[in-house]
């Protein structure tokens, strides 16, 4: 029974074509077939986030996604945002404010963040908090975290007055 | 963590679902969402030897905002939350989304899925109940109605037969005051106790309500009693007491981690008194 | 002459040593999802392990087929106790000096418990594979209550001899494992029994768990060519793991290679070694490719290191004046199905004999009886400092119980108590010497920024609105002043399976003047590689951002103990600390031979050496480190470099003053918390940024644990909450803001002063939480109600104060 089928998925902007069993998990796609280990995962239930990706311009848990269902689909990972020379103005602000600690709830944290703040460019605290209440931390207990995407908020914010 | 080997398919049209339905019986089921179904399959609490995606049946997605309202069965809770003139012709929707899940699960979880499973700690069946909403359903034969408030029979069973497929819901643009009042232990968590209240009123007295409790029994209650008990009257703390009392009647919860029966009682009367006393307030 | 000029000042800040808010070198990496985690690693030929698991908390192993599984397609080979047994391996030691099995023979104690091994092609076909093997049980008698344990006729460990001792002593009964007695038995109970108050209750610390978001997980890689494993795992002691592995694998130690890359969280779960690293290690010794084993959650939640599980009895008396005379302490401590506690050898209990928290208690006595259940096997976990978190709850609850048998205020109660400053250092009825403190300094400060008196009369003003039917909402003020104890240990007294809990570090600098130091420790989020270079940087005057901080890799890496237990700073910063200051002393002679004076004559001045009364003369560092690799100096080596083992002369005592306000809602048990105040002395504060961050995290920790997470078991030993969905981990929404502040008192044999400071905000926060929950209610008549403060358990105290009318 099991076959395999064939998956395209454009992935940070670049086209991928591969053979896979449709019950394989988006999540461990990324990571084993692209070899983009920032998608983590942590638990099986869909609790915890880690594994947030950006899938057709909607914050997707990518552990609760067959590639079946993501054949032809658009994907933005944390690899995809920013490069070493020019980070996105939530990885420095996450830097900047001490946002993270192990490090393993951060490509995802980063990644709804920046989905957040285009649904939301000037949240209050309150609905950064309501709106990361998907993404599970462990080490920093939020509130740095918190801050850090206030901080980025306010510095997209004046940047695009500033460009205009 | 792993869930077992299927085989997949992505139908262009309902009678493709269909006729896959027919062909492989209890052996296939449809996935819109995947939010609730995934989970299940992850942990091989679900078989599901041929999985059927919803995502390519233009029909089942939109939201259509007239004196009457229609839900395609692939809206999200996220389109419900960002539709505004849903939000204005029945507030009580976006409401009760913004209090499901999370918001990772909220852009992918579809309404369809949320009525169709029969999970008893799902929020939109009691809501739909509250809404005397009703479902479409299409299968081999064509297309039929059940009313939201007939279509539950026990916890993962319902009306729908193995070869239909919930196409949408669709309901009366709901007059009066609203409220969704929902206690969990977090977000993300399902309802300890969750009540949905529409309410209208006639100069000061109560002209209609309606009252459906969620996650308090293997199936969302419509409380028939205790909506008929607030007519006629002026939803005094009083009128309010006996229409908990009758409510109390209806549900039969279970204990689990949340805590005991006791509790959950205490729980669902508190919750839906505070949703009566929202609902009036904005009648 | 004025010591801070201004050049001065600019070239500290620019070292950004201690002291500093230097930001993070390991967020480059996090924040681009560039980091390394132990699941990210893939080798070519690489198989991958799953397990097959008890689904029964208590039952014989009737037979076991694993043709079907063998049979699938990809599935290389399955292992059972029987296929471990010629290796010896089908049972490994314990930290506690039990034996857990491995692979389940002949019986599993718990629920989940490892049974069979599947190792396969891929991760799929070996959970396909686990679903095909066929075990067949003959269910037993399950015991989950340690009590009824100790009663019980049912045999959990049929391997023990029920007559003979145990690690730790004799053994009561077929399912106790130890009793451990500290302090004056006699002479506490003596007066307890004259004193004018005494309060008794029976405090307990359920059973929760670490539930890092990384599970644990290893690739073992086995080069049959060269005869050497490498095995990358979620290890906070890799030395230690090394060692372990090579004792029981017979492979010496030079020919095993343990590398702990980055790891997702730690908390006490990544401590001891659990089947999955045996099995792979085997399976890769066999195959002779690597393999790889990583848990999901469930299985982290129901098998690993839980934590707590502390029933504590106990006795506090005192004078009516409330001057405490006396304390006593019986626990229960539940195990599990092996005791594979954590804990330093001589310590079964762990340092539960800090019990007498900060209070000057001149007579004390505890004692502990450890118990086998039908759970899984650990207990000290999850920022504990080794059972330090249960001693803190134990005495910051007792106090209040005794305040309200005193019918005291007890911030007072507190106050009258505490260990004065001239004190230090103190011995306590316990044993321990506690190094410093200044407890009154703390805790006034913390009641001033609270305004505790306005508080107060804010909650008796609630009591009688709340009397009068005008709210529904009690008000709660949650305080604690908790003295923990970390930095295990002095060798004399403190060894992990007989390695001595010393630590290093070992610091190369490089000809052009930057350097590389690494260190027995492995950080989990803990910001070693920022923060110890700080400590160097300000040792050794060469900026921290031109000091690399390797950990980890046990080929490099110089022996160390690990990181766990708040240890990091106060032995191997220490460690850091000497090992830079014989950086220094070398430096100072290079520097005498370029400036042409004696040793003595010149002094080190932030990042250069000067010539004695004449400034003008120096030499930085940086020219120091080329004149290591460049000039012939008669007398010296070559080269600059120097290692450190530091072996502590004591434990490090941080201590505390945190304040919680919290309103409940009578009705649906909800809390909402209105303010959190930490107030934290750890010493000399490295870097107050992660020191803040850390203090966010346990706070947040130790509010799951007292406000809804527990590892629940019903009667047949099945784990209730081994999901996220009833496991409570808060999210940014469920948490609130803190208030952080600190006062610094150092350690005075530290050689920076620093106490360490990771373990503290769990230590003190789940006290603070749970007594503003006790406080709430404490004027209808409530003494104790177990943890967790859920919602249901808050509206059943408040359904038997009577308060739902």
């Amino acid at each position: 029974m099991p076959g395999k089928m064939e998956i395209k998925l454009k992935v940070n902007g670049e086209d991928h074509k591969f053979s896979a069993e449709p019950r394989e998990l988006l999540v461990h796609a990324l990571r084993e077939r692209l070899n983009l280990t920032g998608s983590h995962v942590g638990c099986e239930t869909g609790h915890c986030g880690v594994c947030t990706v950006t899938m057709n311009g909607k914050s997707v848990k990518s552990c609760t996604v067959f590639v079946a269902q993501a054949d032809g689909a658009d994907v933005t990972t944390i690899e995809g945002m920013g490069t070493p020379d020019n980070m996105h103005v939530l990885q420095q602000a996450f830097r900047e404010h001490h946002g993270l600690q192990c490090g393993y709830c951060t490509p995802g944290m980063i990644t709804r963040a920046a989905k957040l703040l285009e649904e939301n460019p000037t949240p209050t605290e309150e609905e950064v908090r309501f709106g990361m209440a998907g993404n599970l931390c462990r080490c920093t207990g939020y509130q740095n975290i918190v801050k850090s995407i206030m901080a980025a908020a306010s510095e997209m914010n004046s940047a695009k007055e500033a460009a205009q | 963590m792993i869930p077992a080997a299927f085989d997949y398919y992505r139908p262009q049209d309902l009678d493709g679902v269909i006729s896959l339905l027919q062909e492989h019986g209890d052996d296939a089921r449809v996935i819109a969402g995947g939010h609730s179904l995934i989970p299940l399959m992850k942990l091989r609490m679900a078989e599901v030897p041929h999985l059927i995606d919803l995502q390519s049946i233009t029909e089942l997605f939109g939201i259509e905002v007239g004196s009457k309202i229609r839900i395609g069965a692939m809206a999200t809770q996220s389109d419900i939350i960002n539709d505004i003139s849903l939000a204005s012709a029945a507030p009580i929707l976006k409401e009760a989304s913004l209090q499901i899940a999370d918001p990772q699960v909220r852009y992918m979880g579809t309404v369809g899925g949320n009525v169709a499973n029969g999970d008893p700690g799902n929020d939109m069946p009691g809501l739909m109940q509250c809404l005397d909403a009703s479902f479409l359903l299409r299968g081999p034969d064509g297309e039929r109605e059940v009313k939201a408030r007939d279509f539950y029979q026990g916890a993962y069973m319902t009306e729908r037969e193995d070869d239909e497929v919930l196409v949408a819901v669709t309901f009366d643009a709901p007059k009066g005051g609203y409220a969704y009042e929902k206690q969990k232990r977090k977000i993300g968590d399902y309802a300890t106790a969750a009540a949905a209240v529409i309410i209208s009123k006639d100069g000061s007295v109560c002209k209609g309500a309606s009252i459906a409790m969620t996650n308090l029994s293997d199936t969302p209650i419509f409380c028939t009693d205790a909506s008929n008990s607030l007519v006629g009257t002026s939803v005094t703390a009083d009128d309010i007491k006996k229409a908990v009392n009758e409510m109390i009647e209806a549900i039969d919860p279970a204990e689990d981690n949340r805590g005991p029966v006791e509790f959950k009682k205490h729980a669902a009367s508190v919750v839906l008194t505070r949703a009566i006393k929202s609902a009036w307030e904005r009648a | 002459m004025n010591d801070m000029t201004p050049d001065r000042n600019e070239r500290k800040a620019n070292l950004k040593g201690l002291g500093s808010s230097r930001k993070r070198v390991e967020d480059a990496r996090f924040t681009q999802g560039k980091g390394n985690y132990v699941d990210d690693i893939k080798l070519a030929g690489m198989l991958h392990g799953d397990f097959v698991r008890s689904p029964y908390a208590h039952a014989r192993v009737k037979s076991i087929n694993t043709d079907a599984a063998m049979a699938l397609d990809g599935v290389i080979a399955v292992l059972t106790a029987k296929d471990l047994e010629p290796l010896g391996l089908h049972w490994m030691p314990t930290l506690a000096g039990d034996k857990q099995m491995v692979l389940a023979d002949g019986k599993v104690l718990f629920q989940g418990q490892e049974v069979a091994y599947v190792v396969a092609k891929d991760r799929y076909i070996a959970a396909d594979g686990a679903e095909l093997v066929e075990v067949e049980y003959e269910e037993l008698p399950v015991l989950v209550d340690p009590f009824e344990s100790l009663q019980s006729d049912v045999v959990l460990r049929e391997d023990l001899d029920p007559k003979a001792d145990g690690a730790h002593g004799p053994r009561k009964h077929h399912n106790h494992i130890f009793t451990w007695e500290v302090g004056e038995k006699e002479a506490t109970e003596q007066v307890i029994d004259a004193s004018d108050v005494v309060a008794e209750e029976m405090v307990y610390y359920h059973r929760t768990h670490p539930c890092p978001l990384e599970t644990c997980g290893c690739v073992a890689s086995m080069d049959k060519v060269n005869g050497k494993l490498t095995l990358y795992g979620t290890f906070q002691a890799p030395h230690a793991i090394r060692t372990v592995v090579s004792l029981i694998s017979g492979l010496e130690e030079h020919n095993i290679r343990v590398i702990s890359p980055d790891i997702g969280g730690g908390f006490g779960n990544k401590v001891g070694a659990y089947p999955g690293y045996v099995c792979s290690v085997v399976a890769s010794i066999v195959t002779g490719v690597p393999v790889k084993w990583v848990e999901d959650r469930m299985e982290n939640l129901m098998t690993t290191a839980f934590a707590r599980d502390y029933w504590m009895k106990g006795k506090i008396s005192a004078t009516k004046e409330g001057k405490i005379t006396g304390l006593w302490c019986h626990t229960t401590a539940d195990h599990g199905g092996f005791d594979a506690c954590a804990d330093p050898t001589k310590f079964p209990a762990g340092f539960m004999n800090i019990c007498t928290g900060s209070y000057d208690i001149p007579t004390a006595y505890l004692s502990v009886d450890g118990v086998y259940t039908n759970k899984a096997p650990g207990g000290v976990a999850y920022r504990c400092s080794f059972r330090v978190t249960e001693a803190a709850y134990f005495i910051e609850r007792m106090i209040e119980i005794l305040a309200i048998e005193l019918n005291m205020d007890a911030a007072e109660l507190r106050r009258i108590n505490f260990i004065k400053k001239d004190q230090f250092p103190y011995t306590s009825a316990l044993g321990w010497e506690y190094d410093s403190g200044d407890y009154h300094t703390a805790w006034d400060k913390a009641l001033k920024a609270v305004g505790y008196t306005d508080l107060r009369n804010e909650q008796a003003q609630r009591v009688e609105d709340f009397k009068a039917g005008k709210t529904r909402k009690l008000l709660g003020i949650g305080l604690t002043h908790f003295t923990e104890i970390v930095g295990a240990g002095p060798v004399k007294n403190c060894d992990i399976l007989g390695l001595g809990m010393f630590d290093s570090c070992e610091i190369r600098i490089h000809p052009t003047g930057s350097a590389i130091a690494r260190l027995g420790t492995i950080s989990q989020g803990q910001g070693h590689a920022t923060t110890f270079a700080q400590i160097l940087a300000s040792e050794i005057g060469l900026p921290a951002d031109s000091i690399t901080i390797e950990e980890g890799d046990t080929d490099t890496a110089p022996y160390g103990l690990g990181t766990y237990g708040s240890r990091s700073t106060p032995v191997a910063g220490a460690a850091t600390a000497m090992a830079g200051r014989k950086i220094r002393a070398k430096a100072q002679m290079i520097a005498a031979y370029m400036l042409e004076v004696h040793d003595d004559d010149v002094e080190f001045d932030v990042d250069r050496f000067v010539v004695k009364g004449a400034p003008e003369n120096f030499k930085t560092m940086k020219e120091i480190a080329f004149a290591a690799y460049n000039q012939a100096i008669p007398g010296l080596e070559p080269g600059l470099e120097a290692v450190s083992y530091y072996d502590p002369p004591n434990m490090t005592y941080p201590f505390g003053a945190y304040i919680c306000v919290m309103e409940i809602d009578v009705d649906t048990g909800e809390h909402e918390i209105r303010k959190f105040y930490a107030l934290d002395d750890c010493g000399t504060r490295i870097n107050p940024m992660i020191i803040e961050g850390q203090v966010h995290g346990g706070l947040t920790e130790a509010l799951a644990i007292a406000m809804g997470q527990e590892l629940a078991y019903d009667s047949m030993g099945n784990v209730k909450t081994g999901t996220l969905m009833d496991f409570f981990i808060p999210t940014a929404w469920e948490t609130p803001n803190y208030t952080t502040d600190h006062t610094t008192t150092p350690s005075p044999h530290h050689p920076i002063g620093a106490k360490g400071v990771g373990e503290s905000p769990n230590v003190g926060g789940v006290p603070a939480f749970s007594n503003a929950v006790h406080d709430a209610f404490r004027a209808f008549g409530l003494r104790q109600t177990h943890m967790p403060h859920d919602h249901w358990r808050i509206w059943k105290t408040a359904n038997n104060l009577g308060l739902h009318g």
